[in-house]
């Protein structure tokens, strides 16, 4: 704690945190209330009498009821997550047999190997979604999800190889080589010994590469076109804007109906996604 | 006994074949590497190829191109948009940075105290990086909305403004506004992120720098900071190259408007190889980032070599 008087507590520490923690969450703040506020309110002229920006005094379900009933909402988030899901399991499975190997096995070209996936960790989508979607053209995957779910793990699995190096190489030797001198294959050493206690290591690779593919825009942009085959993020900014109109209540509606579930995966594993996060930067 | 086991002798011994094979590391290495080889290989490095090919061709959406050697570089050079995108670029990645890093660190410092609602706290601020960021930008999209936006209300309310501030719709302001909200996503990871490090120190040092008689300033300078360097190294450089190649902020906010003052490499190659359907050049325009890029992840490589070796 700051040490001294109270004032130096409040200047030093309460004001300069609670500007931080106002201004991260102030725009989710807004979100939730042009949500729930009628367009007549929305769109009132600032220098109005009674202007109540901050909150509403008539809450309205009508914008989650247009965005359930007369946009593709329900479809697009369906999609999110089954290609979520999907690329999250093939990108864990990817990683953690790359993980195992690295960090225990000695083969030729280790060591490039190694290198070359932490190189892909750092090749940004945007380098190679031009020639990327020539190859899903010609590979006849464009506008289907599997142009997603094959492409995510590009990002997903150097990221948990990553993650789940550093993990096994925290597990003892010991354990596996007493397997193995119980009689165990290397194989069945690693499945039934070792993955099992990377297990805290997986769940944490597993939740970030989710939120990262929740969150993936510029493939899903590029990827898929017919609107039943977009995901959460490419559906609202091009289903939800006709030309220069923004609707801004459905917009706001589906923001925040689209974080729903991010956020609640992550207020349930908050220190597995930390874990993750930090993981990510120190290897 | 031995007529009911004959059947089964040919598949237990083609299954042992395989796990002696596997008992041998690097028959075991190959067979666990496949599957991410197979992955990388055909959705990172054969797009990497051709794209290099595709940028030298004038390939368009449909046509499949001619070889023009470096035209659509040469064409880029003179191009006053795509000049204005690299320094737009450039800018954007140096001046979020400092931002970044500065708030994130005092973040962390704060976080690292005691106080009631810690965990709750450290939870809520790390939203804005976990929010899918294309959503929570329309937010700020909404807040900076020329008509009816709730920043300039309450400066207008508080007195300091007499006018509307046209957020997204001057050349210069929309960058200040796309920074803006590009540092308000980027601060609670490096706040997280370095709060993980300062957490590795040990508090000892620190009291012993105390009795010393080091001031707190003298503290943070001579103690923590040099501690810290290694983690925040990592973090920049993470942060650098997803900056350099950020494309979502942008395309949300002003789609690299008004009048292409505001692209960055990512935009203006998607507007050009998308947008127009010129594939060449599009991928040439992403294609010039390659070597910005190279050159951090080259450093990053020589950090943690030297990191490790020590």
């Amino acid at each position: 704690m700051i040490e001294g008087a109270k004032w130096r507590r409040w200047v030093f520490f309460y004001i300069p945190l609670g500007v931080f923690v106002f201004v991260l969450l102030f725009p989710f703040y807004w979100m939730m209330v042009t949500t729930v506020r009628p367009d007549s309110e929305l769109y009132r002229p600032w220098m109005a009498p009674n202007y109540t920006p901050f909150w509403t005094l008539h809450p309205t379900l009508e914008h989650i009821q247009y965005l359930l009933g007369e946009t593709l909402f329900s479809t697009w988030m369906w999609n999110t997550l089954l290609i979520s899901i999907v690329a999250t399991i093939i990108s864990v499975f990817c990683g953690l047999l790359a993980g195992y190997a690295l960090s225990r096995l000695h083969f030729p070209f280790a060591g490039s190997l190694g290198t070359g996936i932490f190189i892909t960790y750092l090749v940004p989508q945007t380098l190679l979604f031009i020639p990327l979607a020539d190859i899903i053209r010609n590979f006849r995957l464009g506008d289907t999800p599997w142009a997603l779910i094959l492409t995510y793990p590009t990002f997903l699995i150097p990221f948990c190889t990553w993650l789940l190096m550093g993990y096994f190489k925290a597990i003892p030797r010991e354990l596996e080589e007493c397997a193995r001198i119980d009689g165990a294959t290397r194989w069945k050493a690693m499945v039934y010994i070792v993955f099992p206690v990377a297990v805290p290591g997986i769940l944490s690779a597993g939740i970030f590469a989710f939120t990262l593919s929740w969150n993936e825009f510029i493939y899903a942009l590029v990827f898929l076109s017919s609107p039943a085959q977009k995901t959460v993020p490419v559906g609202v900014t091009s289903e939800l804007i006709r030309g220069d109109v923004f609707y801004w209540g459905p917009l706001m509606a589906g923001a925040l109906l689209g974080s729903i579930p991010v956020a609640i995966i992550y207020s349930f594993f908050v220190e597995h996604y930390v874990a993750g996060v930090t993981g990510a930067v120190k290897g | 006994m031995a007529v009911a086991y004959l059947p089964t002798s040919a598949p237990a011994e083609r299954h042992s074949l395989v796990s002696r094979l596997l008992e041998d590391e690097r028959w075991l290495a190959l067979a666990l590497f496949l599957p991410t080889v197979v992955i990388l290989g055909l959705f990172i490095a054969y797009p990497f190829v051709e794209g290099v090919l595709l940028a030298v061709t004038d390939a368009k959406v449909g046509v499949p191109g001619h070889f023009v050697g470096l035209n659509n570089f040469a064409k880029l050079w003179n191009d006053s948009i795509f000049r204005t995108a690299v320094w737009n670029t450039f800018w954007y990645t140096g001046v979020t940075t400092v931002f970044k890093l500065a708030l994130g660190l005092w973040l962390a410092l704060l976080l690292n105290r005691h106080f009631k609602g810690k965990a709750i706290t450290r939870a809520f601020v790390l939203l804005p990086f976990i929010i899918p960021t294309v959503l929570s930008t329309f937010a700020w999209k909404w807040m900076f909305d020329p008509t009816f936006s709730v920043i300039n209300w309450t400066l207008y309310r508080l007195g300091l403004i007499h006018g509307r501030i046209n957020w997204l719709s001057d050349p210069d302001l929309a960058m200040i506004s796309v920074i803006i909200v590009n540092i308000w996503r980027g601060v609670p990871f490096y706040a997280i992120s370095l709060l993980a490090g300062l957490q590795t120190i040990n508090p000892e040092l620190q009291e012993a720098a105390a009795i010393d008689g080091a001031r707190p300033w003298q503290r943070f300078w001579h103690v923590t900071w040099p501690l810290l360097l290694p983690v925040t190294m990592v973090v920049v450089l993470f942060s650098v190259i997803q900056t350099f190649a950020d494309f979502q902020l942008v395309y949300v906010l002003t789609g690299g408007g008004p009048a292409n003052a505001t692209h960055l490499f990512a935009t203006y190659a998607y507007q050009v190889g998308i947008g127009a359907g010129l594939l060449s050049e599009g991928a040439a325009i992403s294609l010039a980032m390659f070597p910005a890029l190279l050159i951090v992840v080259v450093i990053q490589l020589l950090y943690i070599r030297r990191v490790e070796t020590h």
